[in-house]
């Protein structure tokens, strides 16, 4: 089974829940997918022992071949090549690596056949252990945008016998969608604030468009309003957790530890979340 | 020689409009002739690339000079490779800008001067 930890909300408590959730777990797969800022090693401190460099398919001109048609720069829906006249020469093609999605269109519709795809590195994918939990998280270069990409070439990683536990990052966009298409099912984390309401209620939206089981869990619990609680209610979403707004959490927290073993009541609240979210998962199944 | 100023609306009197990649218009103003061609910039709403589809744009409609409020990297990048010359800071009507160009007040950008995206959302 895989679960995915998601939010629309940022700091919501997303990498909290999918840690303190693995560890409840214990052999269980680990995966970061929020390969623009991946914190849960900071939390989980694997033992890192594979690195895997991740590498797209950039394009690269043949300037003898190349006529200056403009085919590949009016092709390219990501508008990473522009072709520019050059006084008294043919039309010079002018590469936006940054811009590229690596999608190919101009290197297979360039009637000359100029362009061949060079790589180039994006981020890398690390690999290791954290006692009997298989931890891998994929980190994106500064300034780069790929990140589905990336994403998904994390995910390519996951062992269909092992329980995968995925901390998505945050947000209803691309990325998203990247790290929880195909999951078995969804942990939606909020917190009872109207902003964590709000944006609740767009990943409510995208889960649903994409099918998958899920829950809400309620961090911060005691905090602001009961908005978050009336709006599952009303929506028919199970609540699977929730977890106090405790300072000793936000202690631990701070300090880059663990909540199982550490605050009393956590261990409960975690094998709990589990039992709710196979429940929750089996009734899905039931009805589809 | 053609010049050309990014600006609000289509004519000699529109205000300079200080983006570069997502202006309103680019107005073509022909320094021999004193012919004044307007081209809607159809980059506005681009999610990406303005700066590169509006120099490309630019640069086959023939301007050797571009006369603007801001340049970005992309856009920069793409006008040099062309053998645009870029003038930022520019202000006032398109009829201004092209005034103070001809009469050498503008300076020359040697670099871009916004970030990417900095035009969007304005």
């Amino acid at each position: 089974m895989i679960i995915a930890v998601a939010s629309g909300k940022g700091g919501t408590g997303k990498t909290t829940v999918a840690v303190n959730l693995a560890l409840v777990l214990g052999a269980v797969d680990f995966l970061d997918c929020d390969v623009e800022e991946p914190n849960a090693h900071l939390f989980l401190k694997p033992c890192i022992q594979a690195e895997i460099p991740v590498t797209v398919p950039v394009p690269e001109f043949d300037k003898q071949k190349c006529t200056g048609c403009g085919k590949c720069a009016e092709v390219c829906a990501y508008h990473a090549i522009a072709v520019i006249p050059s006084p008294g020469k043919k039309p010079q093609p002018l590469i936006f690596p940054h811009l590229c999605h690596a999608c190919g269109a101009c290197s297979l519709l360039c009637p000359v056949g100029a362009i061949r795809e060079d790589q180039r590195n994006i981020g890398v994918i690390e690999k290791g252990f954290r006692g009997d939990i298989r931890f891998i998280h994929g980190k994106m270069n500064v300034g780069e945008v790929l990140s589905p990409l990336i994403i998904r070439r994390v995910k390519g990683l996951i062992d269909p016998n092992a329980v995968t536990i995925i901390d998505a990052p945050p947000g209803t966009s691309c990325p998203v969608v990247a790290a929880i298409k195909g999951v078995d099912f969804c942990v939606l984390v909020t917190e009872p604030t109207p902003f964590g309401l709000h944006d609740l209620t767009l990943a409510v939206d995208l889960v649903r468009q994409l099918k998958i089981p899920f829950g809400v869990v309620i961090n911060r619990a005691g905090l602001g309003n009961d908005a978050a609680e009336d709006y599952c209610r009303t929506e028919c979403i199970a609540v699977l957790a929730k977890i106090p707004f405790d300072r000793a959490i936000a202690v631990r927290y701070s300090e880059g530890e663990t909540l199982i073993d550490k605050v009393p009541g956590m261990t409960d609240v975690f094998n709990g979340l589990y039992k709710n979210i196979c429940q929750v998962k089996n009734e899905a199944d039931r009805c589809s | 020689m053609k010049v050309c100023v990014t600006a609000l609306g289509p004519k000699e009197d529109s205000e300079v409009d200080p983006r570069f990649g997502r202006c309103q218009f680019f107005v073509f103003f022909n320094l021999h002739t004193r012919e004044v061609e307007a081209v809607a910039n159809p980059n506005i709403e681009s999610s990406g690339g303005a700066g590169i589809q509006s120099a490309q744009m630019v640069a086959s409609k023939g301007a050797a000079v571009v006369l603007t409020g801001h340049v970005g990297p992309n856009a920069f990048k793409t006008l040099s490779a062309a053998g645009v010359t870029i003038f930022t800071g520019t202000a006032g009507t398109v009829k201004d800008a092209v005034d103070a160009y001809e009469a050498g007040k503008l300076a020359r950008a040697v670099a871009p001067d916004s970030a990417s995206k900095s035009g969007m959302g304005k």
